[in-house]
């Protein structure tokens, strides 16, 4: 095997992973504050990736914008939902909320494909990042390199602004202990919605950063959630670090493995999974069974 | 999951079997035969699913890679080696059990929402495998054509009607094989484990091994239903094994009253009577399911079953004599 291609594959895993480390962060984040698994998180995804084709289709509203704004409306929709539906179930046991998000992702995609159809619409990539980059090794598309740059540089912001900041501390203060917090003066109910919101937000950012490269398709949502799902099982979801560095080792693993043997490339991600649960059944990163069973 | 109602007590469970078989027996008089065959193969295959999430506590969102599985394999040994009814079924059946022993070993320490993200994920897994040895399964196609095979000797099941009570005949021996398990010790120590799973622990029981018995039961009746529904349709195809399949066993099970095993009797074909009349109005069964789901969790949780026994129960207690704390 040639050493260019080697190379070009781990960074196509590199890309793959920059998807996948956006969302399973997103989905950890809100795990942590509310122990909850967001099924709607893929929706959510594809409404990101829509709103970018939307915004340029109607208002022409550039990449750099819609790279902002999308995740902005998105993250208020979630927020929406957050307060007139997932919240009423909170109390109950996590599996109702399941399925409530569940739910919400079907009802989702399917009013996106009524308008929308099933056959996707091809998103522009930006013009000022067309064309190829000569790494050395071997050339590889500017725009997919972009990807990788913004997510790597959000998930560490994200890590660092809730290790670091105070806004931060009060985040993980009330994910150890919500009525203390809450007893503190700090307002939780406020700080969920708006955690919940940021979570999904980081979904649509991974589904605008994904709609130049493929085709916008109310499907795409679905398509990836799952497989995102193995991904923090893989990782567990212990960890804001163990969910980003997951999410780029799955990426290149898979993509890697689909060079082994081209037929793998769906089911190698469930398998490494199946593989995981038998070795490290709390994932890579994961915590003890208490903390997050 | 949580709060339910505990089990169906002795006397309503005769009255709501007895209540079951009747309208299983005049199911094909009052709805046309397809439709009825195909209320009493989900009912099946929610009771399957229901002594899994009611009793052991644990939700299976993979659950059509044992229905859409043994759909497969059965479909297979009729359409390509002739098989008659009764091997290609058990074998089907034993698939279903043999591919839960496998997702079980892996997938069984795991609870709650992980073990539901992983059920999830090994289903998906099926469906890539089934999309991709498109030789073997017919890819996107399916599988055409399926004949209904012989019963015994020469005798057929061309006709829809001995077809039907002879599904409605295994699916109550089905059932009523899962009752008695869920009333044995075997039972009462899911429900131990469902309620408090570190007590059973420390009471000595394994509670893996209890857990994934249920599992592979569960499958394996789903896997009977599968069989049954590829018979009955003459084809099968991915469909079966979509994620969107393993969601509708699940709200046709909460729908019903899970931890009854007769509550997804009547919660599948609630779900199935609504999702035809509403595809009338819309194109799109997502949409419907999705809603259906929406609605379920939000306000119904406690399922169709579950909200009759209660006004029951209330009817019989003089309001005075009601117990103070009623949940």
């Amino acid at each position: 095997m040639e050493l260019s291609y080697l190379a070009l594959q781990i960074f196509n895993g590199l890309v793959s992973g920059a998807y996948y480390a956006l969302l399973s962060l997103g989905l950890a984040i809100i795990f942590g504050m509310m122990r909850i698994v967001n099924f709607a998180h893929g929706a959510m995804y594809m409404l990101g990736a829509f709103g970018a084709y939307l915004a340029a289709k109607y208002v022409g509203l550039p990449f750099w914008w819609a790279l902002v704004l999308a995740p902005l409306a998105v993250g208020a929709l979630g927020m929406l939902f957050e307060r007139s539906l997932i919240r009423r179930l909170m109390r109950l046991d996590p599996l109702y909320n399941l399925l409530l998000t569940f739910g919400l992702a079907l009802v989702i995609e399917d009013f996106m494909k009524l308008f929308f159809g099933t056959q996707g619409t091809p998103y522009a990539i930006p013009a000022s990042l067309t064309g190829m980059v000569n790494l050395g090794i071997t050339g590889y598309p500017v725009y997919r390199l972009v990807v990788i740059a913004i997510s790597t540089l959000v998930c560490l912001i994200v890590w660092i602004a809730i290790e670091k900041t105070p806004l931060g501390a009060k985040i993980r203060a009330a994910t150890e202990n919500p009525s203390l917090t809450q007893a503190f003066g700090i307002d939780v109910s406020l700080l969920t919605t708006l955690v919940f919101g940021f979570g999904v937000a980081l979904a649509a950012l991974a589904g605008v950063l994904n709609a130049p490269t493929t085709n916008v398709t109310p499907s795409m949502g679905s398509d990836i959630i799952i497989t995102t799902f193995a991904v923090v099982v893989i990782g567990g979801m212990g960890s804001i670090k163990g969910s980003i560095l997951t999410g780029f080792i799955v990426g290149i693993v898979a993509a890697l493995g689909a060079v082994l043997y081209p037929p793998i490339a769906n089911t190698l991600i469930f398998l490494l999974m199946a593989l995981i649960l038998l070795v490290r059944p709390s994932g890579l990163f994961g915590a003890t069974e208490s903390g997050a069973r | 999951m949580i709060a339910r109602v505990a089990g169906a007590p002795g006397r309503s469970a005769l009255w709501l079997s007895l209540i079951a078989i009747a309208a299983g027996l005049l199911l094909p008089h009052v709805v046309f035969i397809g439709l009825a065959t195909d209320i009493v193969i989900w009912a099946l295959f929610a009771a399957a699913f229901d002594l899994l999430l009611g009793y052991a506590g644990l939700l299976s969102f993979g659950h059509a890679m044992f229905f859409g599985g043994a759909s497969y394999v059965a479909g297979l040994l009729i359409l390509r080696s002739h098989w008659s009814f009764i091997p290609a079924v058990l074998t089907a059946v034993a698939s279903a059990a043999l591919l839960a022993a496998v997702v079980g070993l892996v997938s069984i320490r795991r609870q709650g929402i992980y073990f539901a993200m992983i059920t999830l994920a090994f289903g998906q897994m099926m469906y890539f495998l089934a999309n991709q040895l498109g030789d073997l399964t017919g890819g996107q196609d399916g599988l055409q054509n399926v004949p209904r095979p012989a019963l015994l000797g020469s005798i057929r099941l061309d006709d829809d009607r001995v077809l039907y009570y002879l599904t409605l005949a295994l699916a109550v021996i089905a059932i009523a094989c899962m009752l008695r398990v869920v009333n044995s010790p075997f039972g009462r120590v899911l429900g131990a484990i469902r309620e408090n799973e570190q007590r059973a622990t420390s009471l000595g029981y394994r509670t893996n091994v209890y857990k994934f018995v249920a599992f592979v039961i569960s499958a394996a009746v789903s896997g009977l239903a599968g069989a049954l529904f590829v018979i009955a349709h003459r084809f099968t195809s991915l469909d079966t094994l979509d994620w969107h399949t393993s969601g509708e066993v699940v709200i046709m099970t909460v729908l019903g009253d899970m931890g009854t095993i007769f509550g997804p009797l009547f919660g599948a074909p609630f779900y199935l009577i609504i999702n035809d009349k509403l595809s009338t109005l819309t194109t799109s069964p997502g949409l419907v399911l999705g809603i259906i789901f929406i609605i379920v969790v939000s306000v119904f949780r406690r399922g169709i079953v579950g909200e009759v026994l209660r006004m029951l129960q209330r009817l019989k207690t003089e309001p005075a004599q009601r117990p103070l704390a009623q949940h």
